[in-house]
Order: C-alpha cells, then structure tokens, then sequence
C-alpha cells in the first residue's frame, strides 16, 4: 500500500491530509499506524479531506495517509446470509471474537470467510460467450437461499476455462475469459463500490406486492416489490417493530435490515429471535435469509452515513441473482444527521434546520436504488426500500419527513395517540398513502378474491366518513346524528378493533395471510352493508348494538382465528347475518305494522 | 494536585510535552499554537498564574495549533501565562471497587476529605462501544413496589428507563422510591449504585444522600456530584465519569448496577454552550446536531453483555423545560431510551402519587419481560387493556366536556368511573408503599371490572372468566363466602 500523505488536520470523524501522490475523489483510504478506514470526501489543490470510519482519539498531525486506488467498496459473494456487519462491512462476529465485548478500532477483518469452501455447481461450458450479469453457477448457502452468482457487469467475453463442480474458497479462480482487454479469471467474490449502483437491463413496472401479514399495510396502504415507503413517526409509535415485523414476515427471498444510529439491543433482539422463528412459507429459521447491518448510535458517526450504502448494495448484489430482496433502513434521521455532523464539521454552508443542501439528492438517489428490475441475465428481481423516520418532536413538517415523502410511493405515517392508546400498527389510516393501489389490484384479484378491490374501497370510505363525522361528534356529541350515521361510526371503530389493529406480539395475529385478512375485510364490509339496509328500513342503531351479541368475536378474529381457518370467519359472518336478520324480522313490513 | 492521568504518565513512560502561552481564549476553549505531535482528543492540564490545574480535552489539532476545550472552567487564566501540558493519553479516571461509599466531584476528584482511592485501573471515561453481538437481551423484571410501573410500564434489569418530569414534581421522590424498594421476583445478587448529580440543587443532592443513607444503601453508592454552582463544562465529564465507574463494577466486579443521573437538561444545556462558543452550525433551538449521537453514547453504555455476571441499568431523570416533551433533550433522549416514564402536573395536582401520565409512558423491554414464565400469563393483556379503556376516558372526559356528562350513554359513563378508579385507586399510591406484584395486577382487575364485560376485546374470553369480576358479583362473590 503506497504512502499517498500526511494528515495534518484532526476535528473528529472529518480530517485533512496533504498529498504527496494523487488521491481520487471517495477513494478509500487507511489511516494511521492503525489503519483506520476512512474515504476521500474532497480534494483541493494538494489537500484531500478525508471522512474516517472508526473513532479518531489518539490520532496525530503527521499520521500516514494510505491510499487504496479504488472506491470504497463491499464484498460479494457467498458466506454473508445470517451475517451482522457494521457500516462498512466489518463482521461484528469477528471482531468480538478478537476484540471481546467492546469494539476497539484499527481492527481489519474480511467480511467474506476466505477459508470457507462452497460447492459450487458451475453453469460455464469453455467456448460459450459470456457476458456481466450472467450466472457464473449455483452455490446453496443456506437451505432457504440458492445464490446464482452473477459475473461483474464489466466481464465480456469468451470462456477459456471453466472449473468443474465442487468446493471452492471465494478467491479460487473457478474460470477464466478471453476479453478485449486481455484474460480475466474470475472468483466467487467481487467488490462493488457502495455509492455507485449497480447497474441491470431495465426497470419493470411494480405489479407484485409485497406481502408483509399486516392488515393494514397489505390492505389500505400496500406496497409492491420494488417499491418504496417511509415509515415516519416519533419515539414509541411503532417504526422498529413495524420493521422487524416486516423483516419477519414479508415474502421476499432477502432481508437486509440496516440498524442506522438506532439502539444495541435492537440488534441484539433481532440477533436472538431470527434463528427460532421460522419462514412461514418453509418453516425454516428467518436467518437464514437475513443480513444486518448494525451501525448503533454509540458507533462512529461516518460508519454510519456508509451503513445504508453498504445495505442498498447488498441488496442489489441478490437482485441481480433474481431474487426479491427487502430492505430495511431504521432511521434514515440518523443517517441524515450523520451527513449534518459531517458537513457541519466540514464547515459548509447549511440548509434547513443544519442540513447540508445536497440532503434531498443524497435521499432520491437511496431510494431511486429501489426497483423492480430486470436483470442483466434476463431475469426478474427487485429491491424493496423501507424506511424509518424519525422527525424531531413527531412533527413531519421537518426536512427529512418532508424530503422523504417526495421520493417515496408509500406513506405510513404513524401516530403518537395511537401509539399512547396501544392502538398497534399506529398507521394513521387518514395520512397515510400508498401510490401502488391500482398496480397490485389485479393479483389481489387473480390470487385472492374478486371482491378484494371493492371490500377495500367500502372500508376507505366508511374511515373517511368516520374522520368528517368525529368532527361534528366533538362539537355536539354523538346523538344529534342520524341512526345511519352512528352505524358507521360504530363499524369504523368496529374496522379499528378488528382488522386495522394487529399485535406483533401475539401469536396468532402477528402474520395474517391474504385470505385471512380478505376474509375479515368481506365480513367487515358485508356487514355494514347489510345492518345499513336494516337501519333504512327503520330499525334503530341501538338495537343492532346491543341485540347483536356477536361483536365481541368480531374485535378478536385477528387473534382467535388461525389462518388457515377462513372458513371460521364466513362462519362468523352467517351468524351476524342470522343476528341481524332477527332484528330485521320486525322491521320487514314496517309501513304495517306502525301501530303495533 | 496530582492528577490521575499524570501518575498514569509515570508509570507508562508516555512522552508529555508541555508549552507556555496560549494564543487565545474563548469561553471555555484554549488555543495553543506551535505545538507539535498533539492528539486527538487527549487529555490536556492547563495552569494559570493562579497556580490552579484545570483538565480539558483536545478537540481540534491543525500541524502546529490544538484546540483545547477545558472542563473545569477558563476563569482566572490569561493568555500569555497559560501553561499546557499534553498528556498523551485520553481522558481517563481511575476506577476501583472502593469508590463504593464515596463521593467524588464530576471529574472523579474526591470530595468527601477522605484520600484518592488505590486505583484497580485506569479507564477511558467515553468507553467504547459495546458490540451488538456480545449483548444479552435483558428480559428480567425489576419489581418497583409501584402498580403503574410494575404493571405498565416495568423496569428491566439492563434496561434505561428515563423519569421525564417538569419543575416541582416529585421525581426526586420517585426515584428514591424506586432505589428503596427495587428488588429481582428471585434472587438477591450483589448491586450497586451510581448517582450522578448534573447541576442540581445542594437540597436535591442532599434529598438523595440522606435518601440512600436511610435505607442503608449509601455505602453500596458512588456519587459524583457536579452542582448548580460548580462549573458547567464538568457537567460534560460528569456521566462519563458515572459510567465508567459504572462498567467496571458491572463488567469486572459482577455487580449490577443502577445508574442514576439527574439532571440531563442541564447536561444538554452545558453541550450547547460548550457547542456555542466553539461556533458550530446549530440544529434544534440552539443545541449541537450532535446532541442525539452524544447522548446516546451515554446512554448505551447500559445493558448486559454474554459472559459477564453484572448489569447496567439507568434511570436518568429529566426535567422538561415548560414540561414540553418535543424540547430537543426529552426527544433525543426519548429516541435512545428503552421508554420512558412521564410525570404530570395536572395528575399532580389532583394529589395522585406518583403523577404518572400514563398514555406517553413505555417501557419497550416489558413485551419480553413479562407474562407466562416471567410473571404471570395475565400480564400483558391486562396492561394492554388498561393502556386502551384509560385511552377512551380521555376521549370521553372531552366529550362530556361538550355534551355534559348526562348525556354520555350507560357504557361511557362506566368508562369514567373506570377512569376515577384507575387513577385513585390503581395510580394513586402511599410514598413508602411497597405493593407486590400479586397485588398490583389483582388491583388491575379490579379497576377493569369496572367496564362492561362487552368492552375488553384486548383480553381473552378465557382471561376475563378467570379475573373479570364486576363490582356486584364481586360483592355477591363476597356475601357468599361469609
Ligand atoms: N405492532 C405492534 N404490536 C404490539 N406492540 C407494538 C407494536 N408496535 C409497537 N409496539 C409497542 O410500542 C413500543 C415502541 O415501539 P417501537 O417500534 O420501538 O417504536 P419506535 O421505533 O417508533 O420508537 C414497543 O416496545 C411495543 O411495546
Ligand atoms: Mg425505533
């Protein structure tokens, strides 16, 4: 490694160095007798200013600056699957291992095992033209993830050498290809830079949602695969366990789950349950599909501007295999904030609220990284993004909820009353949004139920009349409005109770299949539906409260009705209806029988 | 005055360096030029012509010119009589198991006239970060002898649970309640205690000494006091004095250790000066951009770690400025912590101990600590429900505001005697009352019976056959045993 200067300015994570040789723009670079990686974040004249990963105490004008000649980057390869890196990549398994309990800096360790051998069943027969993006072979990593290893999107050319079936290390050359540019062997492993995104054949349009169990999200306000949503909300109200439902229970292949500024035993806590709870399609341990990048609070600032690359190009590494891979940031604030430390070390002229102007284009290209793609190979994958916010004071109307919601589809807003009142998800049903509607109906249709589209807009509608009639109710009570209008309010809290509440902690109700939650839509919807007839034909809303005994059972479907007992719930609804009819009994001939 | 860090010099035989002048001085930042091979971030002594030595830090180090941010105040030195020495070495202080009993000044200076304990080593005050992976989920309960906490909002071994409070309510109190009476469901390991004391009164400091002595655990009790009247930069050092105390009892002794620093606006307050003076850009009314990562650096020093005996937990006490909960110290501090504990005056002022305001309070470890096989398989629906019928009093209290509560149907007027109950009898308890788990949740019940059978969709039908008593059966429950 070439000695490329000297620091000779200290302030923290930020530092400047004069060169002697020529450093490049976000080159990576190693600083110090301990090597402290760091990347280039300017350069002026001979002076480069670095931003270093890990912390800086101790270190002195005159330190040697390392330079690496190339961008910082992640690896790729097989050997990641169930792995906890920090920021940039560096396992945290093995820094205990050398470290113990705390993280000491200056330790070097390869985020791919080079030890490790991996059966590799090669797709590569000598002759054949090869070309980036194309299966090099197959190696299982996990029983629940197959990698079809991609060749770096450069290598163009024609197979010389292909290695036969059987157990290679990740730096084994395993083929070689004569390109323009002379022979190249290729490995298990390649570098990506993480800012640069990596590159596929085309975006295709988000028809597929991804389901993610939770009423809420897969009915009112779903998102597809390769979609993009913003989970905003204040302490408490439910983003990370939001996010770790999600990761638990979502359909796609790949979990990435990025820990960004966020607390230790979060990480800790996903670190002791993902290898007990199984994958509800294979029953296997979750993590064996999930990698998470854990960057605490109390870890090193710039570490943790890096994390959501490192994260996003780890997603993308699988998409490009074909694989559906989600992506969970929590909290985008905190990558931001680092991005404020950094530039207000670097003594640049703020934005909003300290923010540097290049805020918003640093969030649109994360989340421009998201997509459903098609790949370099010709297959299809997507990377789904789901961020965390977290606004000062639960106040959206600050930059980074604001900039946010301009680059995403998406939109859970949670809510501290909801939260206070242990209404879980506190998903505002009335600021939230999801821009994916009309693009996912069709499957709904196709796999679940025709009825799916209009279920749903029946319980849009009866929610947003419920928010224009709670503002009458608190100027002049309930009992001024008309009989239809109290039974709306009281299927809207009836809709509130049973289907867009849903503990993540209970066991049954914490993943709700598509039939499920179809099913209790149907009833929900058919219900209103039907005592609004009986009310039409003169019935009093009182009665169809109080005569009605089964709304109780209602409120609880979620957690008493296993998901693969539908029927239960059409059960459920054959007996309202049986409730319900005995009260319309007395009502049929109504304009007759007005004496008695 | 010896300073520890300079015994630390002789015995490791670290280069010092010393130089004569500074070239300016800014409130509490010096700035030296012509220095040669400083460090970041190492410890610095600076003396004046008053002959007093004062510590800082090194924050910024050009080639030849070092930033120096100086803990214990820039009064009394001029500039051309400075003399500052570089140590060589991070801010560090000696810890011991023998500071137990004792008490020391922000910086770690005894205070109590008794002599500088024998150090068992010399540590870092930031520490470092704990890795991720070397973590224990902590999932014991503390029980507190308080119903609304041991119920709702439990306190976990491991776990940093802040009080946030407003000027004038009895956090002080409570938190002394808590230290008197916290105890495991099982077992009885050896614990210890770090009070921190962050430019509080004389009188409340003197509350929490007098406190602990009453209740025999001043002897088990590190305090490091840094009060209204002492210099505002050792509030700074003050927690990280406190906490590395803290780990090493915890990760060398085997102790379990509950941390007790109050209070942290005033913490933040010094952070801002401090952030001021060197012109940083700020963010929030004033405060540093990185006043979300400095807190946290204190407050993740919390926790368990595989392979060790011992345990951090922190109970920070905060004082909201205008009880506002969105001032930036509350919400970064919010952010970080495991939950929070709320107090409020309107409580307060209806005479309920402890003025709890339930709804903004969480703990976020409870959903792991509690229920079948930690306390009891009710607990968790009980509290849940608790949390969603004292949500709709609120509701209802503004609607019989609007409409008059006679006209409030049957089932809402139970929700307010529900919320009368709740707040009087299941809230509301005796300063030294120490109730038992058992208790508090049977009290749970009771108040929850309160409610029509119909409303307590949060419970399971099998639940509310085994604990739903409604006041006339109970009653009738009661004639039928006489
Ligand atoms: N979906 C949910 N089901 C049950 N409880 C929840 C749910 N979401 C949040 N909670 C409760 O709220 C607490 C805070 O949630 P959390 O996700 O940590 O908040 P945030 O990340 O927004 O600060 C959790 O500890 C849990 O008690
Ligand atoms: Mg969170």
């Amino acid at each position: 490694m070439e000695r490329a200067g000297d620091i000779i300015w200290i302030n923290g994570p930020v530092m400047r160095a004069r060169m002697a040789t020529g450093l490049q723009m976000l080159e990576q670079v190693e600083v110090g007798e301990q090597h402290l990686v760091g990347e280039v974040i300017a350069l002026q004249g001979d002076i480069a200013t670095l931003q270093v990963y890990e912390e800086t105490i101790g270190l002195r004008p005159g330190a040697p600056v390392y330079g690496l000649g190339m961008p910082l980057g992640v690896e790729l390869g097989p050997g990641l699957m169930g792995g906890i890196y920090d920021g940039i990549q560096r396992p945290l398994e093995a820094i205990e291992a050398r470290s113990g309990i705390y993280i000491s800096g200056g330790i070097a360790a390869p985020a791919l095992d080079r030890e490790r051998r991996w059966p590799l069943e090669p797709a590569l027969t000598v002759g054949q033209t090869l070309h980036g993006g194309e299966t090099l072979g197959a190696i299982v990593e996990t029983p629940l993830v197959t990698l079809r290893l991609p060749v770096p999107p450069d290598v163009d050319g024609e197979v010389t050498w292909a290695a036969p079936a059987g157990d290679y290390r990740v730096t084994d050359t395993v083929a070689r290809v004569r390109t323009a540019s002379g022979e190249r062997e290729l490995n298990l492993m390649q570098r990506w830079p993480v800012r640069q995104p990596r590159p596929s054949a085309g975006r295709l349009p988000p028809v597929t949602p991804l389901i993610t169990g939770q009423r809420v999200i897969d009915t009112l306000f779903p998102i597809a695969r390769g979609g993009t949503a913003a989970v905003p909300g204040g302490f408490g109200a439910g983003k990370t366990v939001l996010q770790q439902a999600l990761a638990r229970w979502c359909d796609a292949d790949i979990i990435i789950y990025v820990g960004c500024g966020e607390r230790g035993n979060e990480m800790a806590d996903v670190l002791r349950e993902f290898p007990h709870l199984s994958d509800p399609k294979t029953g296997r341990p979750l993590i064996e599909r999930t990698i998470l990048i854990a960057n605490t609070s109390n870890m090193p600032v710039a570490a943790r501007e890096a994390s959501i690359y490192t994260g996003i190009t780890l997603a993308e590494y699988y998409r490009d295999m074909g694989l559906h891979v989600a992506l969970m940031a929590d909290s985008t604030s905190r990558w931001a904030e680092a991005l404020r430390e950094i530039s207000g070390r670097l003594e640049e002229m703020p934005a909003e609220e300290g923010f540097p102007a290049y805020l918003p284009s640093r969030l649109a290209s994360f989340y421009e990284r998201a997509g459903r793609v098609s790949t370099l190979s010709g297959q299809e994958g997507s990377v789904t993004l789901i961020g965390a916010v977290s606004p000062p004071s639960g106040d959206f109307s600050e930059p980074v909820t604001q900039h946010t919601q301009r680059f995403v589809r998406v939109f859970w807003a949670l809510d501290k009353a909801l939260a206070s009142a242990r209404h879980f998800p506190a998903v505002n049903w009335v600021d939230s949004y999801s821009g994916y509607v009309e693009e996912i109906s069709p499957w709904w249709a196709e796999h679940v139920s025709d009825a799916w589209a209009a279920h749903r807009a029946r319980i849009v509608d009866i929610l947003q009349g419920e928010g224009r009639l709670q503002e009458i109710v608190r100027l002049v009570g309930p009992d001024t409005l008309p009989d239809a209008q109290r039974y709306l309010l009281f299927v809207a809290r009836l809709i509130k109770d049973a289907f867009l509440q849903q503990s993540a902690l209970d066991a049954v109700d914490a993943y709700s299949t598509p039939p499920k939650q179809a099913a209790m839509l149907a009833l929900l919807a058919n219900i209103y539906d039907r005592g609004l007839a009986i009310i039409a034909r003169g019935a009093p809303v009182g009665r169809l409260q109080d005569e009605v005994t089964l709304w109780p059972q209602v409120r609880r479907l979620g957690s008493t009705v296993a998901n693969q007992d539908t029927t239960a719930i059409a059960a459920l609804q054959e007996q309202l209806y049986a409730q319900l009819a005995a009260i319309e009994e007395d009502y049929r001939h109504e304009r007759h029988s007005a004496t008695i | 005055m010896s300073d520890i860090a300079q015994r630390s010099d002789a015995r490791l035989h670290l280069p010092t360096a010393q130089y004569i002048g500074a070239a300016a001085i800014n409130g509490p930042l010096v700035m030296v030029s012509g220095v040669r091979g400083v460090a970041y971030g190492e410890t610095v002594q600076i003396a004046g012509r008053d002959g007093r030595l004062r510590r800082g830090r090194v924050v910024e180090v050009g080639a030849d010119r070092a930033v120096i941010e100086v803990w214990s105040g820039t009064s009394g030195l001029v500039a051309a009589d400075t003399s500052v020495r570089f140590v060589g070495r991070p801010l560090e202080i000696a810890v011991a198991r023998e500071m137990l009993g004792r008490v020391f000044s922000g910086s770690g200076e005894p205070l109590d006239g008794l002599p500088r304990p024998v150090a068992e080593r010399l540590a870092d005050v930031n520490g470092l970060p704990i890795n991720p992976t070397a973590r224990q989920y902590p999932r014991s309960l503390i029980v507190t002898g308080i119903s609304v906490i041991d119920c709702m909002n439990t306190l976990i071994r491991g776990q940093k649970l802040p009080i946030f409070s407003g000027s004038g309510l009895p956090h002080n109190e409570l938190a002394a309640q808590i230290v008197r009476q916290a105890h495991l469901l099982e077992g009885n390991e050896p614990f210890a205690i770090v009070f921190v004391a962050l430019g509080i009164r004389h009188d409340d400091a003197e509350f929490f000494r007098r406190s602990l002595q009453e209740s025999g655990a001043l002897n088990r009790t590190a305090m490091f006091l840094n009060l209204a009247s002492d210099a505002p930069m050792e509030r700074i050092m003050a927690p990280r004095a406190g906490l590395t105390l803290a780990e090493h009892l915890a990760f060398e002794h085997d102790m379990h250790v509950l941390v007790i620093m109050t209070d942290m606006t005033n913490y933040g307050e010094a952070l801002r000066e401090l952030g001021s003076q060197r012109g940083e850009v700020p963010s929030r009314k004033g405060y540093p951009g990185y006043l979300y990562s400095d807190l946290a650096s204190h407050y993740e020093r919390t926790g368990i770690v595989r392979g060790r005996k011992g345990s951090i937990t922190q109970v920070p006490i905060l004082v909201m400025p205008n009880d506002d909960i969105s001032h930036p110290i509350p919400d970064l501090t919010g952010y970080i912590t495991e939950g929070q504990i709320v107090l409020g005056r309107e409580l307060y002022g209806q005479a309920v101990y402890p003025p709890i305001n339930v709804l903004p309070s969480l703990s976020r470890l409870m959903k792991d600590g509690v229920g079948e096989g930690y306390t009891r398989a009710d607990h968790p629906a009980l509290s849940n429900q608790l949390y969603a019928a004292y949500a709709r009093v609120g509701d209802i209290r503004s609607l019989a505001a609007v409409v008059g509560e006679e006209e409030l149907s049957d089932a809402d007027r139970r929700y307010l005697a529900f919320g009368a109950a709740f707040e009087r009898q299941f809230l509301n308890q005796g300063r030294d009352e120490n109730r038992s788990l058992e208790q508090t949740l049977d009290l749970g019940w009771r108040v929850l019976s309160q409610l029509p059978r119909d409303e307590l969709t949060r419970v399971s039908e099998q639940l509310l056959d085994a604990h739903y008593r409604p006041p006339a059966a109970a009653a009738g429950a009661t004639t039928n045993e006489a």
